[in-house]
């Protein structure tokens, strides 16, 4: 059997970033909220791995306990959107064809408006906050998911053996939960995998907008956004959130293509 | 009173009327073979009885089936009927059933929803069905994956849902097309005998004559979506009378050899 590089690899880069969120639990070099004027902006050093921020805080630490925040918007976004995805994409791929049209239409202009933008107005009525975040992502990506849910169940549902159910006397109901459900589920993983990417990306531009995480949680996006000013005294410092993002969301994105090329059976076929 | 008739049965896409006007009755305990080729409207009768047509077809005419009319239903008193008192055998034997699924829980689904039995009562059943079917070591039969099975056996598993509660009326719709010709004649073989010794009616669909000669009292000759001829099959042999039908006996003596052999295979 062909070894699933692509699979090995994403897992590698997103074990390493939920390695770095669960050690954020138990140990981090150092607090990563204390501040330390004399220290501010030293390069890295034995004693500090990655150097310090503007206000002598740990990068390390810092860049340890983002990874938590990140995730942690990131996993709660897709779950919003998996569950609101799922139902909006199989509803309307079984209700009857009036009721189809609005409810494409309405996925429509959710996929339209950028998420950001979604993000800013419910920052604006609620004020900024982890939770808006999460919601502005989660509904955001819903729309995605909704939209391939419902292509991939309008697949099943023209399926030879659903109509051999419905010859048995299936209900709706049960045609869903028997047959839908589980033949989709391969797709739904690979979409989630991809949507976690997604998020990640998303929660790290609301934090550098000062729409996400609020300080001081530690947060790569505006650990990222803080850098920026001491771009041309200390580059190195915008290095590291920046290296964790792309860490994080290319390991994501290969573990989706990965999944796919392991779970779609006609891939696997073309490849031997 | 006939166990199903069928009175003008119109279906239509937009304009387009793919079965035009087509009438017949099959009495209980009775076999009735539709043929035409592909495109005649053949399968879509069959799905109309069933009330499986998809929503963008117009149905119009009626259908009465043990003195009900279906069309008037709706379709979830359709269900009530459906894998209960009329049950279906389709086409493609792998495709029919659902990948993901034990085939001894597909079998024993038909008998959860009508007679209420809950998922092991179900298995239990479906073993003593898939011995039934003939299939070999049903035990184990029961706990594989379509995918392992061969043709042969998938289309007997098929057959075995369809008959779980024991309906009155069997579809067949082209059973055996995607089997090769030997599994072929087990399987009709094996048909004819489970509707014989249930005492059960039977619609079965095929273009091919040699099949429905082997398997049906009369045979309804459809092209085009109309009924050009209705007739018991040895007059149809006998004396075709209209061309289509002549066209079909042609090329049915032109493959002779297999044709003798299927008679003496399934009957």
């Amino acid at each position: 059997m062909k070894v699933n590089r692509t699979l090995i690899m994403g897992l590698t880069l997103v074990g390493f970033t939920l390695v770095l969120a669960i050690l954020s639990f138990v140990w981090t070099p150092y607090d990563p909220l204390a501040m330390n004027p004399e220290l501010s902006l030293s390069k890295p050093s034995p004693k500090h791995l990655l150097g310090t921020d503007v206000f002598g805080r740990d990068v390390l630490s810092n860049i340890i306990v983002g990874a938590r925040s990140t995730l942690t918007v990131a996993f709660f976004a897709v779950l919003i959107s998996m569950i609101f995805g799922v139902l909006v994409g199989v509803g309307t791929a079984i209700s009857p064809k009036w009721a189809q049209t609005p409810a494409i239409f309405g996925i429509d202009i959710v996929l339209a408006l950028p998420s950001v933008l979604f993000a800013i107005v419910l920052a604006a009525v609620y004020g900024p906050s982890t939770m808006t975040a999460t919601i502005a992502i989660g509904v955001a990506l819903s729309a995605a998911v909704g939209q391939v849910t419902r292509r991939e169940t309008n697949a099943v549902l023209q399926a030879d053996y659903v109509m051999a159910a419905t010859s048995s006397g299936a209900g709706k109901g049960r045609i869903v939960r028997r047959h839908v459900l589980p033949n989709i589920r391969a797709s739904l993983f690979v979409q989630a995998s991809g949507a976690i990417a997604v998020a990640i990306l998303a929660e790290s531009t609301l934090s550098y907008l000062g729409l996400g995480t609020l300080p001081p949680t530690p947060s790569w996006g505006r650990m990222l956004a803080e850098s920026q000013q001491f771009l041309i005294v200390d580059p190195i410092l915008a290095l590291w959130p920046g290296l964790v993002i792309v860490i994080a969301v290319l390991g994501f994105n290969l573990t989706g293509d990965g999944l796919r090329e392991a779970l779609d059976p006609t891939l696997r076929r073309s490849e031997t | 009173m006939s166990l199903l008739e069928v009175r003008n049965l119109v279906v239509a896409f937009g304009d387009k009327r793919v079965v035009d006007d087509v009438s017949f009755d099959v009495e209980a305990g009775s076999r009735l073979g539709i043929i035409g080729e592909s495109g005649s409207g053949k399968t879509l009768t069959t799905l109309a009885i069933m009330g499986l047509l998809p929503d963008t077809a117009t149905v119009s005419g009626s259908i009465v089936f043990e003195g009900e009319e279906l069309l008037t239903r709706s379709d979830s008193q359709m269900s009530k009927l459906r894998g209960n008192r009329m049950g279906m055998v389709f086409q493609e034997p792998l495709t029919s059933l659902n990948p993901l699924m034990r085939v001894g829980k597909q079998i024993a689904m038909p008998l959860m929803i009508h007679r209420g039995m809950a998922l092991k009562e179900g298995l239990t059943v479906a073993v003593k069905l898939c011995d039934t079917v003939g299939l070999p070591d049903p035990e184990r039969i029961v706990r594989s994956y379509p995918h392992q099975l061969s043709g042969g056996q998938r289309q007997r598993i098929g057959l075995a849902i369809a008959l779980a509660c024991d309906p009155v009326l069997l579809i067949a719709d082209e059973p055996t097309t995607a089997l090769d010709v030997t599994v072929q004649k087990e399987v009709l073989k094996l048909m004819n005998e489970l509707v014989s010794s249930r005492g059960s009616s039977l619609i079965f669909v095929s273009h091919d004559l040699p099949v429905i000669s082997a398997m049906t009292e009369s045979v309804l000759v459809m092209n085009t979506g109309k009924v050009v001829e209705q007739a018991r099959v040895g007059d149809l042999f006998a004396n075709p009378r209209h061309e289509y039908s002549k066209k079909l006996i042609a090329t049915a003596k032109h493959s002779d050899d297999l044709f003798t052999a299927f008679r003496a295979g399934a009957q």
